[in-house]
């Protein structure tokens, strides 16, 4: 069930978009910023969005960055496209997954942190690179990584 | 040197406000052409320019603009859509256009919108660009509180509505007409051509879809005209062009420059040259979707026409430099398996050939090739090329490949001779 706030700001969205199904990501992202991710009953989403359950569903897996799984509180995006991996993505990764105890694609057990692959990020004049929820992280070193977790820990 | 898109922006710097823009002269275009051209006069300003696409296919922007169906019985309404979905490996131009300077994409929205006579347009920004996205917003805020946007601009019988998208991640959104389905709310996989978008593009109307750089560059062609915008170029291929250099070079970075900049200078004085202790080895010329270039390729001007020549492409103009301290399997391995993860899976070559190839890398890489792995990838390279698949994507990821076990096939056999990748 979606709950009023939900409800209120799809129809927003639907409203903005002029046709409702051009709208389903933008709700398929407010129901993730409610619930953190976008599970398999998304039969209510769908309905008012005048979409199928299937074709909402074909549209939420597709994007890298609607999470059908739930994520730790903090989303790290590492981008492991060629500038980055030139320039030392290997020892970014390598301390991430040290530090955090994960591997890519995996969320700490504490909940805290979930670790994700990411397309090049555009600041390959900066790699490596990485995000954290929505803040850059440019230019990156092992110890850097280290100072930057610090911050969320 | 003369830097019309660039010269006023700091880069990583603040982005200048609407008033500032005005006073740079910002904004001078739509005064020019809302009250002194005809959207014909423009596209035919834009066609005689020569401004060729910046988003790596490098297509002519004016022809581009002529195909869209005119006339009073065209079908409405009509659509314009910048695309700022940069995520072309080694890519970082349109960040800076983006982050730098939105009133600048703005204008040139709103006069390339007046051109094509346009009732709605879009800026398709990936999720990632959030510094880009928050700029963007306001700068649109702006334009709209002072009559640059809406209805009647600067009292005239011409109106824009004008929205940001925000995506959501996948490389193949970049695709004009993966684009189009993402815009619909449709699961983001490319669409068969003809009817090409500019006749049946967004819900089915015509639809012109123009890369950030490319926008950002009409106000200046509107303002200044077709000789000086040619002028600007070192080749007959107008304007300039924003370069970038990236890899272990000394300062990586990106710089407008005039169009046909010779890819040593760029890597030699814009970037710095090699850090210290590592040599050059080659190059992608123009993003991960371009052929390798070697070191006798590097007096090449960076230009659509010579770099072709050569055997690759321009492509997004954004040099990723591979030295002799990296593994070339490595770094093909890097790049096939991006695009293998980036394939939308709607076509069988794309979607099965990508992933194939990508493990053949991985068994070299960690040395357990075989010999006869070498003639597979170059099999496999040849039936993802041109013409074999739905859209570009494998045609283009198959680029750096088949150039790397051109020039770097030696390195690919000690992998598989020495049972090892030499350089780990």
């Amino acid at each position: 069930m979606l709950s009023e706030e939900e409800r209120q700001e799809i129809e927003r969205e639907i409203l903005r978009s002029g046709v409702k199904r051009g709208a389903s990501l933008e709700a398929l992202r407010i129901v993730q910023k409610y619930r953190g991710w976008v599970s398999d009953e998304i039969h209510d989403t769908a309905e008012i969005l005048g979409m199928t359950s299937a074709e909402l569903d074909a549209v939420a897996t597709f994007y890298s960055l609607i999470f059908r799984r739930p994520v730790g509180k903090h989303v790290i995006l590492i981008c492991d496209t060629v500038s980055c991996w030139v320039t030392g993505y290997e020892k970014i990764l390598e301390r991430l997954t040290r530090r955090l105890g994960i591997g890519m694609n995996e969320t700490s057990a504490d909940g805290q942190f979930t670790l994700l692959p990411v397309a090049c990020l555009g600041v390959c004049d900066r790699a490596p690179a990485m995000m954290i929820d929505e803040e850059l992280y440019t230019d990156l070193t092992p110890e850097k990584v280290d100072e930057i977790l610090g911050h969320y820990q | 040197m003369e830097r019309p898109l660039t010269g006023h922006t700091r880069t990583y710097g603040e982005p200048l406000s609407l008033r500032d823009y005005e006073k740079l002269g910002g904004y001078q275009a739509v005064h020019k052409v809302l009250k002194g051209m005809t959207p014909l006069n423009v596209i035919e300003r834009v066609k005689s320019s020569g401004l060729r696409g910046r988003g790596g296919a490098g297509f002519p922007t004016g022809i581009k603009w002529s195909f869209m169906p005119a006339g009073e019985d065209a079908p409405r309404p009509r659509y314009l859509i910048c695309n700022a979905d940069e995520m072309e490996p080694g890519t970082f131009k349109d960040r800076l256009l983006l982050e730098g300077n939105p009133h600048q994409l703005i204008e040139g929205m709103i006069v390339s919108a007046y051109a094509l006579q346009v009732d709605v347009a879009y800026i398709f920004l990936r999720w990632e660009y959030r510094l880009a996205a928050k700029r963007l917003e306001r700068a649109i805020a702006e334009a709209y509180e002072n009559h640059y946007l809406g209805k009647h601009i600067l009292g005239s019988e011409y109106g824009l509505e004008l929205h940001l998208h925000v995506s959501a991640g996948r490389y193949i959104c970049g695709e004009e007409t993966a684009l189009l389905n993402a815009l619909e709310g449709r699961r983001a996989i490319p669409r068969a051509k003809p009817p090409h978008p500019q006749v049946c593009g967004l819900w089915g109307r015509p639809t012109i879809i123009n890369n950030t750089e490319t926008l950002c560059n009409i106000p200046h062609i509107i303002n200044h005209g077709v000789e000086w915008y040619k002028g600007l170029s070192h080749t007959d291929q107008g304007g300039t062009k924003i370069y970038g250099v990236s890899g272990k070079v000394k300062r990586p970075g990106a710089w407008e420059l005039p169009m046909g900049t010779p890819m040593r200078e760029l890597l030699e004085e814009h970037a710095g040259g090699m850090k210290d202790g590592v040599a050059f080895r080659g190059v992608l010329p123009g993003g991960a979707s371009t052929d390798f270039l070697l070191e006798e390729h590097l007096d090449v001007r960076m230009d659509y026409e010579s770099v072709q020549k050569r055997g690759s492409r321009m492509g997004t103009g954004q040099m990723i430099i591979l030295d002799d301290k990296t593994c070339p399997v490595g770094m093909v391995l890097n790049l096939e398996r991006f695009f293998a993860r980036e394939s939308c899976g709607w076509c069988t070559p794309c979607r099965e050939g990508l992933p194939w190839i990508a493990k053949i890398l991985h068994a070299i890489e960690l040395g357990e090739g075989q010999p006869e792995d070498l003639e597979i990838l170059e099999q496999q390279a040849g039936l993802l090329g041109p013409g074999n698949t739905f859209c570009a994507l494998a045609p283009g990821a198959v680029e750096p490949l088949q150039s790397a076990l051109k020039f770097y096939r030696e390195d690919f056999e000690r992998h598989i001779k020495e049972k090892k990748c030499p350089w780990r």
